[in-house]
């Protein structure tokens, strides 16, 4: 895989506080803390994955980093510019180069708007394109990309089905040659057999494109995380707690929870599965809204110490960029 | 850009186009009621345009040697006490009911659309200003609203409208106000405010064609009900004045004689009713073959 | 030997607008006792239908044709659905989990109403002793102080806990045979863990089978001992659980084991099922998968939809004319 040296993005101890309101005068009453220190560093073509449970900020931080909010506190260093601060109004450049897959085929694409408008629209607001000729022969192009026939251009959204509707999404999101791509759980709605065919579509855009694409790629699914990524972060309420190469966290996971998540996933052979060793947690998530002091896992974590109900564990190089932050790991 | 890649979905593999229209019309147009209000609206139009091509006398043309005539050739519903035909006055009072009812929904639709889209989407303190404003005025009855404007500003067409247009705003504002806060949840807004599109834009592109469908129901079955309140004012006096004819004073005016000339109340009543009824029978119709939820079941 | 169920060539069609659709289009089965199986395929496949049908719960516009149930050796096709006798079996002698457990528990009853209701009914509880076994069931299912939340409602649960309650539910009468449709997909991946080794966990302690209907072929490997593989309608492979995964010979088997990423396997390019599943109006006569398989041959467009047939290897029939063996050598060479 294509892959320069050169950081694309730099995220500095990230911080999302949702306020928690109640009453008419809409008083802060709790903070919700979605994510809460999250650091880490993106290169120029590379893939990160980011996966968690639900609640564990994965999808806020990419909002973050999309800016669809304006985050608590911390650094978004994108192309050498901090965005994390910067105004609504000067925010529509920002929004040329960084681009969003979402989840849901369904919701995510306007019902009024036919296929090749929803496609286009980024460049109409960019005014990329000179004249309907240009925007008609660019949004052609797109289809052609992603695996559409540009004859398809006419039809509403609820004529494709799930896999050709994330297509569609996908075409959207390249319109306008961005340099990072947000995909937010863009399989985990699709069936099994669809999966396969727009995970390809991804990681053939990327060797494609003109401009080098850089992905961060959220998911729950450990399995299409591991597949498609090049480094993955794993997230647990709102911090990372393990982040190293796919290779070396399935040989040598040593976050605790990294351990029950791989184990959690069963691999679709009974010979294997026969083998494996199962590490089941205790308990739920609890909620960030109340998280627990110290190590957010300790109550849950098999081999907690005292200690680890006090000190907030930081993330540290285990040697060859495998981060950690665990400290009886 | 790069080479195309091959192509996954070719015309012919996506589904065939479903016709959305059809189906519309199989759907609105399968229950047989839907037709008898459908008539009663065209013939309320056609007279309401035709009108004094259509009716034999003037609405105000007086011939008091006719006083209180029975039906017959020359008055086909008789006349009133002053000698003027009922047919013809039935007829212009069509053209009435019609003008106040179109102009008070468009009117209160625009300006409930507006704020209540603005409420919805800003959220926060402008959505509780509006919205509390609009539950003040929902407070009232709509026809009690109506009467003490109508009290305030005077009788007459126009003050009617205003009066029925303002009674009529809250119920626009609440049912934008809700569409837009449910439609702004979808992902596809996220994903306009994602590529940099305006507030604006998403607001004009996407969100208010998203709020269309129950807002032509509204609009339809909310006629009716302006038609009702206009002949209920007109009924009590301070809504339409002559020489403007309306229905509701015509009923008023017949009831006195209801022991003898029954007809001079009865005709416009049940106009007034047909008309209401039918518009509530395609506001329902529409609804119905609008509502992916029920669409499929007839 | 009795099977506990056989289900025999079970068809089940949904009267649409579009047409007659035929989910669940001559599907046979069984399950023998304390045995769990697993019904894997794709959304649409009419592998929930399936499960419906066995449970009488298909309501209009769907109707079931054709077909056997054959349960402790009578066919409950011929209960009324609404009968007293489909009654005692659904819930009591077959009972079902299902994918999302809001919807399925009442949201205006407490736990204790809910699980207190079927165990009267079908077990002749009295009052207490039913509240004191709906507590015991909740302690077996690993829900905390289980007296004290005996009298909350649904909605003071989390997601994992209602799907706990619902296990719980579905044990209350001692089933022999528990359905779960899609049990965990809703849930995260560390509570799918916890509850898929629950739900097995308790099927051993009250000797009951279960069929685990799903579309994650990693959760069958890992629980499962027969597997049904289900497209469009008909199962197109069965087998054991480790014969299918050794030596899978459907197409659309072999199409699914190589399009979903592994976690034990690094760079490997998938390989998708190309094309989408087929439109269950309007179906050819022929294979119904042959518009997305790689090894179709002529034989395959002019014959009919093949019958299952006998393959080598323990219990293992698939729904193919072709030999894929033969045929992978032929291109592995």
């Amino acid at each position: 895989m294509s892959q320069s040296n050169e950081i694309i993005l730099k995220v500095n101890d990230l911080k999302m506080y949702f306020p928690v309101t109640r009453g008419l005068l809409r008083k802060k009453v709790a903070e919700i803390k979605a994510v809460d220190g999250v650091s880490f560093e993106l290169k120029k073509g590379e893939t990160l994955g980011l996966v968690g449970e639900s609640g564990c900020g994965k999808t806020t931080v990419g909002r973050c980093v999309s800016r669809l909010y304006q985050p608590t506190g911390g650094e978004i260093i994108f192309e050498g510019e901090d965005i994390a601060a910067l105004p609504e109004k000067d925010l529509k450049r920002i929004r040329r180069k960084v681009s969003l897959i979402f989840q849901d085929p369904y919701s995510s694409l306007d019902p009024r708007q036919s296929a090749g408008s929803i496609v286009g629209e980024p460049l109409i607001v960019h005014k990329i394109t000179k004249d309907k000729i240009d925007y008609h022969r660019r949004v052609e192009t797109l289809f052609q990309l992603v695996g559409l026939d540009p004859a398809l251009m006419n039809r509403y959204p609820h004529e494709f089905s799930g896999g050709q509707r994330q297509r569609i999404g996908i075409a959207r999101s390249l319109a306008s040659n961005p340099s990072l791509i947000i995909c937010d759980e863009p399989v985990s709605a699709l069936d099994v057999s669809i999966q396969a065919q727009i995970i390809n579509l991804l990681l053939d855009l990327k060797e494609a494109g003109e401009t080098e694409l850089t992905y961060i790629f959220i998911a729950h699914d450990l399995s299409v995380v591991k597949h498609i990524s090049d480094r993955v972060a794993v997230m647990y309420l709102g911090r990372i707690v393990e982040l190293t190469t796919p290779q070396e966290l399935y040989e040598n996971p040593l976050h605790p929870y990294t351990q029950a998540l791989l184990s959690a996933v069963p691999v679709p052979d009974p010979e294997i599965e026969e083998k494996r060793e199962r590490i089941i947690l205790e308990g739920e998530v609890p909620s960030p809204l109340n998280p627990p002091s110290g190590c957010a896992l300790h109550q849950r974590c098999p081999i907690a110490k005292p200690e680890c109900r006090e000190v907030i564990p930081p993330l540290s190089d285990r040697g060859g960029g495998h981060l950690v932050a665990c400290i009886r790991a | 850009m790069p080479e195309a890649k091959v192509i996954v979905a070719k015309e012919a593999d996506v589904e065939p186009r479903i016709n959305e229209w059809k189906r519309f019309c199989r759907v609105f147009l399968a229950r047989k009621i839907i037709w008898l209000a459908l008539f009663v609206i065209a013939l309320l139009l056609f007279t309401a345009v035709f009108g004094p091509w259509l009716a034999p006398y003037k609405p105000n043309e007086q011939n008091l040697a006719d006083s209180m005539a029975p039906p017959s050739r020359k008055h086909l519903l008789g006349t009133d006490r002053l000698g003027i035909d009922t047919f013809s006055r039935l007829i212009y009072g069509a053209r009435t009911a019609l003008i106040v009812g179109v102009a008070t929904s468009f009117t209160s639709a625009i300006v409930g659309t507006l704020l209540g889209m603005v409420a919805g989407f800003m959220g926060g303190v402008v959505n509780t200003v509006i919205m509390r404003f609009m539950d003040a005025l929902m407070g009232f009855p709509m026809i009690v609203l109506a009467l003490l404007l109508a009290g305030v500003l005077g009788s007459g067409m126009l003050n009617i409208i205003i009066a029925l247009t303002v009674a009529n705003v809250p119920g626009y504002t609440r049912l934008m106000c809700g569409m837009t806060l449910s439609v702004k949840e979808n992902d596809y807004i996220m994903a306009q405010r994602s590529i940099g599109s305006s507030s604006f834009r998403i607001l004009a592109k996407h969100i208010f064609p998203n709020t269309l469908q129950p807002m032509v129901v509204m609009l339809t079955t909310s006629l009716g009900g302006i038609i009702l309140a206009e002949a209920s004012l007109s009924f009590l006096g301070i809504g339409i004045v002559p020489p403007d004819v309306a229905w509701g004073s015509m009923v008023a005016d017949g009831y006195k004689y209801l022991q003898t000339n029954p007809i001079l109340s009865f005709a416009p009543g049940i106009c007034i009713m047909l008309v209401v009824f039918s518009f509530n029978i395609i506001g329902d119709g529409l609804r119905d073959a609008l509502d992916p939820r029920l669409r499929g079941t007839l | 030997m009795e099977r506990l169920l056989e289900v025999k060539d079970l068809k089940t069609y949904f009267n649409t607008d579009d047409g007659l659709l035929k989910a669940v289009d001559g599907v046979s089965f069984y399950v023998d006792e304390q045995e769990i199986i697993g019904v894997v395929g794709e959304s649409g496949c009419g592998k929930t239908v399936t499960q419906l049908s066995v449970m009488q719960l298909i309501a209009r516009p769907g109707k079931i044709v054709g077909g056997e149930v054959i349960f402790e050796g009578r066919d409950i096709l011929k209960y009324k659905p609404h009968g007293e006798e489909m009654r005692a079996i659904r819930g009591g002698k077959i009972a079902m989990i299902f994918q999302e457990p809001m919807t399925s528990l009442n949201p205006v009853l407490t736990l204790n109403q809910q699980l207190s209701e079927s165990l009267m009914l079908h077990l002749k509880m009295n009052k207490e002793d039913a509240r004191k076994r709906a507590i015991e069931l909740l302690r077996l299912v690993g829900i905390p102080s289980p007296e004290a939340r005996i009298d909350d409602y649904p909605h003071q649960f989390s997601g994992g806990m209602r799907q706990r309650v619902m296990i719980a539910m579905g044990l209350s009468c001692n089933p022999k045979i528990l359905i779960a449709d899609e049990p965990t997909t809703a849930l995260d991946v560390t509570t799918q863990a916890q509850l898929l080794e629950l739900m097995t966990e308790m099927v051993e302690r009250f000797r009951s089978s279960l069929i685990i209907v799903t579309h994650n072929l990693g959760v069958v490997a890992r629980y499962a001992k027969r597997i049904y593989i289900m497209y469009a309608g008909k199962i197109v492979e069965e087998g054991t659980c480790k014969e299918i995964f050794k030596h899978p010979r459907h197409p659309y088997t072999i199409g699914l084991l190589n399009s979903v990423p592994r976690l034990d396997t690094v760079g490997k390019r998938l390989v998708p099922i190309e094309g989408l599943p087929p439109n269950l109006t309007n179906m050819p006569d022929y294979c119904a998968f042959l518009p997305r398989c790689p090894y179709k041959t002529e034989k395959c467009r002019t014959s009919p939809m093949p019958d299952l047939r006998d393959v080598p290897g323990e219990g293992h029939r698939v729904r193919c004319y072709v030999d894929i063996a033969e045929v992978d050598n032929v291109t592995v060479k």
